[in-house]
């Protein structure tokens, strides 16, 4: 654990980095975005993880393979996202969220 | 001084995850956005996660934020400005963003945490045998299941980025 810090301090940052994330999720119009959106609230939820092992149960290793879980099905879906968003890109020449209304050719 | 090292990631990951969803330059909130990744890996070599650390970079610094760049880049201009949403939306989403953030804390701070004072430094060979241990509270089934989920959606996002080639020599044959 640090020296000198308490739960509290991180858990507040980490709380405030999710809801960044979810005002960025609500207010951006692009796809590529919105998906970084995604990714900051997956990044606080996986300190959390961490944080919670590390501090209130240090002699089990839980939360870490949790946090490894976590970030490789974000790798995933990132893949999936962006493969997606290229092929919309070529259906209708745009990646904003006003102009997907169609959901094949 | 590790104090202060805290305070300073935290600044840095909070100063540029507000930069980079308020920044009007696609590519400029994605290398914010690679700053706030970095920071956060900083808080797991604080803590002694070493390992945590290395997968944040290389996984996410190195290989999303990449991958991120490669679709701007395929997409978009890199000059290009992004629209805003309006003014009276950006301000009522964080008004409600300001009143979660509130009832977190509210929980958080009224919480009591049974906090274990430790120093203990967690080796890659502790978690390597975690998580191909086949004994009660192994990992190994899920570490299976995720190789086979990240080798299916590998494969379906190059079928998917492929597009209209596979489809139309599929529609000659029926």
């Amino acid at each position: 654990m640090i020296a000198g810090i308490s739960i509290y301090e991180i858990l507040t940052v980490t709380s405030i980095l999710f809801f960044i994330g979810v005002y960025g999720f609500i207010t951006r119009k692009n796809l590529i975005s919105i998906l970084m959106s995604v990714e900051l609230i997956l990044n606080a939820s996986v300190i959390n993880f961490v944080i919670i092992n590390k501090y209130l149960y240090p002699d089990v290793l839980q939360g870490v393979f949790f946090s490894i879980f976590i970030i490789a099905v974000a790798a995933a879906e990132t893949a999936l996202a962006i493969s997606i968003i290229i092929n919309l890109y070529r259906q209708i020449s745009s990646v904003e969220v006003k102009d997907t209304e169609i959901m094949k050719y | 001084m590790e104090k202060i090292i805290f305070y300073i990631l935290a600044f840095i990951i909070i100063a540029f995850a507000i930069a980079s969803v308020s920044s009007k330059k696609m590519l400029r909130s994605v290398i914010y956005l690679l700053f706030v990744l970095i920071g956060i890996s900083g808080i797991y070599f604080l803590i002694d996660y070493n390992f945590l650390a290395a997968i944040q970079l290389t996984v996410y610094a190195g290989g999303i934020i990449v991958l991120i760049i490669f679709s701007v880049m395929l997409v978009h201009h890199v000059e290009m400005e992004l629209e805003l949403a309006k003014v009276s939306k950006r301000i009522i989403v964080g008004i409600a963003s300001l009143l979660g953030l509130a009832l977190f804390l509210v929980t958080i701070y009224s919480h009591e945490f049974n906090v274990v004072e430790n120093s203990i430094t967690t080796t890659t060979e502790d978690i390597g045998l975690g998580l191909l241990n086949y004994e009660a509270g192994g990992f190994i089934l899920p570490f299976e299941v995720i190789s086979l989920l990240l080798l299916a959606s590998m494969i379906g996002a190059i079928i998917i980025a492929k597009g209209t080639k596979l489809t139309s020599k599929k529609n000659d044959t029926v």
